[in-house]
């Protein structure tokens, strides 16, 4: 019995969606112009994209998932999780290095080539894709040995941002998301990582099995692939598919 | 085990030894004041050191992170003293334990004071001992079950402290990268044979603890 209710699907007309923590801004005005658009309900949930397949492949109830790689949503499908076919690239991440002080970063980086910090964040790069990205910049820049006295790991990338906005670290590599409001990024210096250093960071979205009837899941997927959705992506430094 | 999780190990035993140490030496003046003083705003001070049961640890984390960071009032101290940030650093941490854990120091010191009475050390100022003769040849002696299960309750909870660290530890192996630190990093990256060895591990170890505890006859104290 117990298990039955546990089992029951949400209702029809909610969606819930688990997201990765660099697109949770961009996610906010979505969902708040998808609610208004379709009349559904949206929750979100967010985490290291790493921790919220953990979740998924223990039962969590989500029924979409935007991920900040390709990857995890593939072996979703593949393990029976996600629906086959379902996912697709909603969006391709841009890496950033971000200081909350005004010029230690040019365009070129400097500040990360001469060492003039004490502090830098980057998420794991074990669960988090943007880790990941940061790692590889950092082994490409053939830094990565030499900076390892100074790394501290954000849980994921939000905690990075934390780290640098109160300035606990100088450095931090972050989503070009997480910095930018209207087009600009407001605070602080930054440089956006050339994207030859990495490889690119493809977000992957995919719908999970349990929520293979939702009407509301499915209209929300087609919705991130409408034009409100990608002017919203574009505004927040995304690139599109 | 890897290495990286025997430095865990290592790191979270120094954590928490240190801690219960500056913890003792904080505590015990502290519940003596809180048992005897009859000032107005004791009340403010014991409901303070009280707290941290209450507070979840992320309302810590944060407000440490902005206290030691680079514009918070302690860090512009330490700063100026050219000690640098406490942020990511192990005496960050222990500052963190010592907060998280003062009330399990403080409450069983300060019970064992109070259930003393004033009666004894009475009896021995009229033997003509001095104020700190008194304290330490019968007030410390007398509180000594108090003391234990404050130094156990203290290391204890430093070794299962999680939120704090998180918040203001940046995950540093050798440095802040403690066993609930690491158990977490396990399960987030599904290593769950990693993770078993030191969750069974934390487990083992708090059940010890506290069968120790109440073997010895310590009740704990604590409102928990």
């Amino acid at each position: 019995m117990l298990l039955l209710l546990v089992m029951t699907p949400a209702k029809a007309d909610e969606v819930r969606v688990a997201v990765a923590s660099n697109f949770i801004a961009p996610m906010k005005e979505i969902a708040a112009s998808f609610r208004q658009d379709s009349g559904h309900t949206l929750r979100v949930s967010s985490g290291s994209s790493g921790k919220l397949y953990a979740q998924i492949r223990n039962g969590a109830p989500f029924d979409v998932l935007l991920a900040a790689d390709e990857v995890i949503p593939q072996r979703l499908e593949q393990e029976g999780l996600a629906v086959a076919d379902s996912g697709f690239v909603y969006a391709i991440g841009q890496l950033v290095l971000w200081s909350n002080k005004n010029g230690l970063l040019d365009q070129n980086g400097k500040a990360l080539k001469s060492g003039q910090f004490k502090r830098l964040a980057i998420a794991e790069p074990k669960i988090a894709p943007y880790g990941m990205a940061a790692k590889q910049t950092l082994e490409k820049m053939g830094l990565w040995n030499a900076v390892q006295g100074k790394l501290v790991k954000g849980e994921n990338i939000s905690q990075n941002w934390q780290f640098a906005a109160t300035g606990n670290v100088e450095l931090a590599f972050v989503a070009q998301s997480q910095i930018m409001r209207e087009m600009k990024v407001n605070e602080g210096s930054w440089w956006r990582v050339p994207k030859h250093l990495y490889e690119p960071i493809k977000q992957g979205a995919v719908l999970l099995v349990t929520a293979k009837d939702n009407e509301a899941a499915l209209s929300f997927l087609a919705y991130m692939q409408g034009k409100s959705a990608k002017e919203v992506m574009r505004a927040y430094g995304y690139v599109l598919p | 085990m890897t290495p990286d999780d025997l430095q865990a190990v290592w790191l979270t035993l120094k954590l928490a030894s240190v801690t219960t140490l500056v913890l003792l030496m904080i505590a015990t003046p502290l519940a003596w004041w809180l048992a005897h003083s009859q000032r107005w705003f004791r009340g403010i001070v014991a409901a303070c050191v009280a707290l941290p049961l209450v507070l979840p640890p992320t309302v810590l984390g944060f407000y440490l992170l902005l206290l030691l960071g680079p514009q918070g009032a302690v860090g512009k101290v330490t700063q100026a003293l050219d000690i640098g940030t406490l942020t990511f650093t192990f005496t960050g941490l222990v500052i963190g334990s010592v907060i998280f854990s003062l009330p399990f120091a403080v409450q069983p010191i300060q019970n064992a004071f109070e259930a003393m009475g004033r009666r004894p050390l009475e009896v021995a100022a009229t033997l003509r001992a001095g104020v700190w003769d008194r304290f330490v040849s019968v007030a410390l002696p007398l509180a000594r079950p108090g003391f234990l299960t404050a130094t156990i309750l203290a290391f204890a909870h430093t070794v299962g402290e999680f939120g704090v660290v998180l918040m203001i530890g940046g995950n540093i192996p050798e440095e802040t990268q403690v066993v609930s630190i690491a158990i977490y990093n396990h399960v987030e990256a599904m290593e769950y044979g990693a993770a078993h060895w030191l969750a069974g591990g934390m487990v083992l170890f708090a059940f010890i603890v506290l069968l120790g505890l109440y073997l010895t006859g310590n009740r704990l104290k604590v409102v928990r």
